[in-house]
């Protein structure tokens, strides 16, 4: 394959680096990465890949485009709200750069089609937003032996790091061999994240990934980026191959995918909602309406914190974060025999709030599935969504 | 016998701590004892098994010897993206 002339001209100034030029620009357009997720990590990264002229991007991501993703996720535009992420995507590099053949896979990456999607790719990143598809993106490429450019953001914090097993690298689970207890570390919906701070971490892991597919430079393999976006540092940490890790370690006891739901404690639909039904009742978004608009005696508990009651309330709650719930729960006391309905922004925090509550005494606690955002869905679409 | 360390903090810790880094003298020998003497104080809701310590930019054992000096990162799982 020759370069065209057309190519020689967008690719000029990659031509005359000697670290890149023709060869290593034909090694690029003939290069296959996978990206898993095209959210905020992987908008900055397919822009920036498609651009360098990577010959085959895959995406995954079964979730379409949301107002609230625009602050970050900068390949996707209004035109594109409700529409699925990886066809926004892939009309955004089509318009950007014809070299580029993009691959689509509209679906949640799983333990079932996970070898069979990343097996047709050089390198794969991980820009997802959780920790099973975390654990489970590390297994599968261990197993496959390809790299996996990890990158990981949460509010003004971000981490970065190359797991190469094959070349004797550490994996994710020799830095967190365990997931954290489900709900304790909250996910950017929740917990909120500063809009460039992927456009960063996701530019470290597209950097990685060019010297990877060049084979220039030294990689991150068994070094961890941290980054502070309020204090503007980077700290590099050594990070070394775990001699007992389950995955990558002497005696490896993991040689196919596991179920990464139950591994990370998340429990299934169907468990999920029978433990609901018997420990915690539930209610909608309208049948919290209609028992508001019935004049119903019970007590209306939200649980965000005040800058989220700010930004919008349901008429009539009350606020007591959760974050400080346990220091004020003597502030409830007057309310104990009667029935409480606990909301909060998507539903988890204000179940926690519920189990907590039912542990010190109070029996008739109720949680809104959804929180205030299924309230703007299905009730009052003026109350705004964030 | 106490010594002077400086602690900075990630992710979930930095909301708990309400602030990034700080210096502190304490009594612990060890990150572990370190991290259960703040624990206390500021209700961290993670245990020690679920999050990684370094200092002065290496991983270490949570029940390594702390010294004189000693810069503390904890850093949290972060799952974002």
């Amino acid at each position: 394959m020759e370069l065209s002339r057309e190519q020689i001209e967008r690719y000029s100034r990659h031509l005359i680096l000697p670290e890149i030029a023709v060869e290593g620009q034909k090694r690029l357009l003939s290069s296959r990465v996978l990206l898993i997720g095209t959210g905020g990590l992987g908008s900055p990264l397919a822009l920036y890949l498609g651009a360098a002229g990577v010959g085959k991007l895959g995406l995954v991501d079964f979730d379409v485009v949301d107002r609230s993703n625009l602050q970050r996720q900068v390949i996707h535009g209004l035109s594109w709200l409700g529409k699925p992420k990886v066809e926004s995507a892939k009309a955004r590099i089509a318009d950007l750069n014809p070299d580029v053949q993009v691959e689509v896979h509209r679906e949640a990456i799983t333990s079932k089609n996970a070898l069979e999607i990343l097996r047709e790719y050089d390198v794969v990143i991980d820009g997802t937003d959780n920790f099973p598809t975390r654990y489970l993106t590390n297994d599968a490429c261990a197993l496959l032996k390809k790299p996996n450019i990890y990158g990981s953001i949460f509010r003004f914090d971000g981490q970065a790091t190359v797991f190469d097993t094959a070349r004797g690298g550490p994996c994710y689970r020799c830095l967190y061999p365990e997931p954290p207890p489900p709900g304790m570390v909250p996910s950017c919906a929740e917990g909120g994240v500063l809009g460039i701070l992927p456009g960063i971490i996701g530019l470290i892991q597209a950097t990685e990934c060019i010297k990877i597919l060049l084979g220039i430079g030294s990689s991150l393999v068994g070094r961890l980026i941290q980054y502070d976006s309020l204090a503007m540092k980077f700290r590099e940490l050594k990070l070394r191959r775990d001699p007992n890790c389950p995955l990558c370690g002497d005696n490896p006891t993991i040689h196919e995918l596991i179920d990464y739901e139950q591994f990370c404690g998340i429990p299934k639909p169907d468990e999920k909602k029978e433990e609901q039904q018997t420990m915690i009742p539930q209610i909608t978004a309208p049948e919290l309406k209609a028992k508001l608009d019935a004049k119903e005696d019970f007590l209306l508990l939200d649980v965000r914190e005040q800058h989220e009651y700010d930004i919008a309330r349901i008429p009539g709650a009350t606020l007591l974060p959760l974050s400080v719930i346990q220091q004020r729960v003597g502030e409830l006391e007057d309310h104990k025999g009667r029935e409480i309905v606990i909301h909060c922004k998507m539903g988890g925090r204000s179940m926690q709030a519920c189990q907590f509550l039912q542990s010190q005494g109070f029996s008739k606690v109720v949680n809104v599935a959804g929180g205030i955002t299924a309230w703007s869905d299905q009730v009052d679409p003026s109350v705004a969504k964030y | 016998m106490t010594r002077n360390v400086r602690v900075q903090y990630f992710g979930i810790l930095r909301e708990q701590r309400g602030c990034g880094e700080e210096s502190r003298e304490t009594g612990a020998a060890s990150p572990l004892d370190l991290y259960r003497e703040l624990a206390g104080e500021h209700g961290f809701s993670l245990d020690p098994e679920n999050l990684r310590v370094a200092v002065n930019d290496e991983f270490r054992d949570w029940d390594s010897i702390l010294a004189e000096g000693d810069k503390v990162v904890f850093i949290p799982p972060v799952a974002g993206g």
